[in-house]
This record gives structure tokens, sequence and C-alpha cells, in this order.
């Protein structure tokens, strides 16, 4: 995604090489383009422009990615955090 | 129900409704009544199996979400092709917002295919879903549970046509954009929830402001109100707007650079002239508009939620203390 970028060096998006079987499944799910398949094994191309939307690590099918998955949204993160002290609606506990 | 003609001449006992792709004035008026949030809640079309045209079992079947914006947008995308339409049921909420929730997700899709028993009205199993659909549906588990494979098509939903003629995705159709007008469609949103929150403190700023010098100004409180308006006009509006043109990769920080210059406008205008004064008003016009642009990390395409986290541990507190400094320092000049 040309001229956007987040804060670097802190998304939790990690490849397990060893277990991956170059299917190429994260290739095609991933927003941001970030995976490329080479010698049959998939690689990241920069793990600062992951949105961590979870989209590669629940469909590859050998489990090799992992990322702590959540929409990053400060009002559902002040939400989550109020409904953990019992303030606010509980029921929201996202954005939208 | 939007865009209905009338019933599906089915060899089944299943009732299918056939859609239209025209777009009536009141679905227009509709999706600008959404996006303002004026009953955005209750903008949903019923889930279910819809057919476009005249769609038949070799037809492509494509799957969205049962929010209304999102459910025009594709049959008018979609004009002229005889396809069906598989509509989740996700509450009323876009693709986006649904999948991280798990409302777009594994479980409903295959309830769904269930349900309007998927199987017997195609003859290929193949389900064509949007791309933002990954981060809820496991493609690998759709098929082992209902036997449909699934295609990760495109991002946006104009792009739908040409995916489906060239049967994948190619170059641009799969980067994601973020563009001036994408970022604006948004911020009516943004605007509508930093007022309709502080609605009940409003009444509360007007009066304090007014009865700051004893005896009560409207002008003052005019001037706090307008205030607040420039701060959200700020934070919620002209910072999105601007965004990738503004300093430094955090939110927060764009929005408090907004802010200043904004909130140093605004108090030039107001003609406030003593110094303390100019800089705690235009601090708290900062303070609100970083958070209100903090805010907006929700509304993107690549924030992640480390990110953000990381973000909010240093700028809420921050916020805080250039909110209360403006306000000490008000309260000092004051009583000096
Ligand atoms: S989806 Fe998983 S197994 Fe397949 S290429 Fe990507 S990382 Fe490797
Ligand atoms: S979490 Fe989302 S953005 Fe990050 S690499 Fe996976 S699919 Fe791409």
């Amino acid at each position: 995604m040309k001229g956007f970028s987040y804060l670097k060096g802190v998304s939790t998006l990690a490849l397990d090489r060893g277990i991956c079987t170059g299917c190429r499944i994260c290739t095609e799910v991933c927003p941001h383009n970030l995976f490329y398949v080479a010698g049959g094994k998939a690689e990241i191309l920069d793990t600062d422009l992951c949105m961590e939307c979870g989209a590669c690590a629940l469909n590859c099918p050998a489990k090799a990615i992992t990322v702590d998955a959540g929409v990053g949204c400060a009002s559902g993160m002040i939400n989550e955090w109020l409904a953990s002290f019992n303030i606010g609606k509980k029921s929201r506990t996202g954005c939208c | 129900m939007a865009g209905f003609i009338s019933w599906y001449p089915s060899k089944t006992d299943l009732k299918i409704p056939v859609i239209s792709s025209q777009i009536s004035c009141q679905d227009t008026v509709g999706s600008w009544k959404a996006r303002w949030d004026f009953g955005r809640m209750s903008y949903i079309v019923p889930p279910g199996l819809y057919a476009l045209g005249s769609p038949d079992e070799n037809s492509h079947v494509v799957v969205t979400a049962n929010y209304k914006m999102t459910y025009d947008l594709v049959r008018k995308a979609l004009a002229g092709r005889d396809l069906w339409l598989l509509v989740l049921e996700t509450y009323g909420i876009n693709v986006w917002c649904a999948a991280g929730k798990g409302t777009f997700g594994t479980g409903e899709l295959v309830r769904r295919v269930g349900a309007v028993r998927l199987s017997e009205i195609v003859t290929h199993r193949e389900l064509i879903l949007p791309l933002f659909g990954a981060a809820g549906v496991k493609g690998i588990e759709i098929l082992r549970r209902c036997g449909f494979k699934v295609r990760f098509s495109t991002i946006r939903i104009e792009d739908l046509p040409e995916f489906l003629d060239r049967g994948k995705a190619s170059g641009n159709v799969r980067e994601l954009t973020f563009t001036a007008y994408e970022r604006v469609i948004l911020t009516p949103i943004e605007l509508q929830t930093a007022l309709r929150k502080a609605g009940p403190f409003l009444p509360l700023l007007f009066l304090a402001a007014g009865f700051f010098n004893g005896s009560f100004s409207l002008h003052h409180a005019v001037l706090a109100l307008l205030a607040y308006f420039a701060a959200v006009i700020s934070g919620a509006f002209i910072s999105p707007l601007l965004l990738p043109w503004l300093p430094s990769p955090a939110f927060s920080i764009k929005g408090g650079v907004t802010g200043l210059v904004i909130g140093s406008f605004f108090s030039y205008l107001a003609g406030v002239v003593s110094p303390p004064l100019f800089a705690a008003t235009t601090l708290m016009i900062a303070a609100f508009s970083s958070f209100l642009m903090l805010n907006f990390t929700g509304s993107t395409p690549y924030t992640s939620r480390s990110g953000v986290k990381k973000e909010m541990r240093w700028a809420l507190p921050a916020q805080a203390l250039c909110l209360v400094t403006g306000f000490i320092t008000i309260l000092i000049w004051r009583f000096l």
C-alpha cells in the first residue's frame, strides 16, 4: 500500500518456514500482498506493513503463520478496556 | 425489500427473490443516511439467497454481507449479469468489520449454504467471496464441511466484474488503496460519533464557559462551543483528509499537529489576546483533535492492533496531560 505505513517493529506476524508447504494460499488472502513463495516456501515481504487482520494465519493449512489478530481500532480497544473494568456497555466490545 | 422484482421460478419449494441491479433514489438517500449514522443499525437486508438477472445451475455464487450499503454496491456493480447472491447474516455490518468480529465467518457461511440448499440450486461447487472476508472465513474448512471451494476475489466491489470475467485477480485489483475520496466518505460517521458522544457535555461546557467571569456571557459560552467544533472538524475531518501528508506515522501526532494549526487559527479569530490563554485554548483543541484522529485508526485499512495498542499507551496520557494543563492555565489566568 503505497504512501501508508504505520508504526514499525510492532507487528506480531511470524512465519515458521519449516512447516510451510508452499501452497500459496497466504499469497491469495493477504490484502497487503505481503507474501510470496520462493523455492517452495513462503516469504514475508515486510512485516511492518502487516495490519494483523489474521486472514493468512486463519487460512494457512499448515498452521505455519501466527499473528495476534484483531482490528486496529482505538475506540474498540477503549471499549474493551472499559468493559474489563465493568464500565460502559459490555455488548460493545468492538468499534463497529 | 430493496430491489425486489419477483420470485424465482424454482423447481424446488425454495423461495428465492429475484432482485434488480437498479439503485433507486430511496437506496441512495438511505446510504447517505447510513453514512451519517441515522438508523444505521437497522440498515439491513434479510440474509439468504438472491437471484440477480436470470441465473441457472452454472452461474457464479457471490457471497456478501447483509449491510444494505454493501448489498446495494454489489448488485449495482454486477448489473447485467446473471448470478446468485448469497447474503450472510452479519447484523448489518460490512464485510471487513464483520470478518474481524467473526460474524462474516466460517460457521455462518456453512450454515447459510445449508439453509438455502445451495447444492440443489447450482451444480458447480464454488463460492466467490470478497478478499476482506478472508479474515473471518477459513477456506479449507468450508470445503471440508460443505463441499464448496472458496475463492477470495477482490478488495473493491467495483473490481468484481473484471475478476468474474478473467477468472482471477490481477495487478492492482488486489492492491489496497486509501484515496482522499475513500477517506472523506468515512468522515461523516466520525463527525457524528464525536458530536453524539460529547452531546451531554456540551450544555455543561456552554454554561461553565458562560459563567466563567461571574455573570453570564453569551459570547464566552458560544466561543467555547465553537472551540469544541473546531477541534471536531480538525480531528475528524481535516486530519483524515490530509492523512498521508501529515507528519509522523502516529495518528495522535497527525491529529495534534492539525489541531495546533486549527487551534491557533481559532484563538486568533476569536480574539484571544493574552498569550497564556491563547496557548491554553490551542493546546486543548490540539489534544482533542489528537484523540479524535487516534480513533480514526479504526477506519483505516492499514493500522495494526499491536501498533494502536502501543500508540495508545503514550498518546492517551499525553492528550490528558495537555487537556489538564490547558484547563489549569485557564483557571489560573482567571483567578490571578
Ligand atoms: S499458506 Fe501457509 S503453508 Fe501455504 S504457502 Fe503460505 S505459509 Fe506456506
Ligand atoms: S495478518 Fe493480514 S495483513 Fe498481516 S500478513 Fe496476514 S493477511 Fe496480511
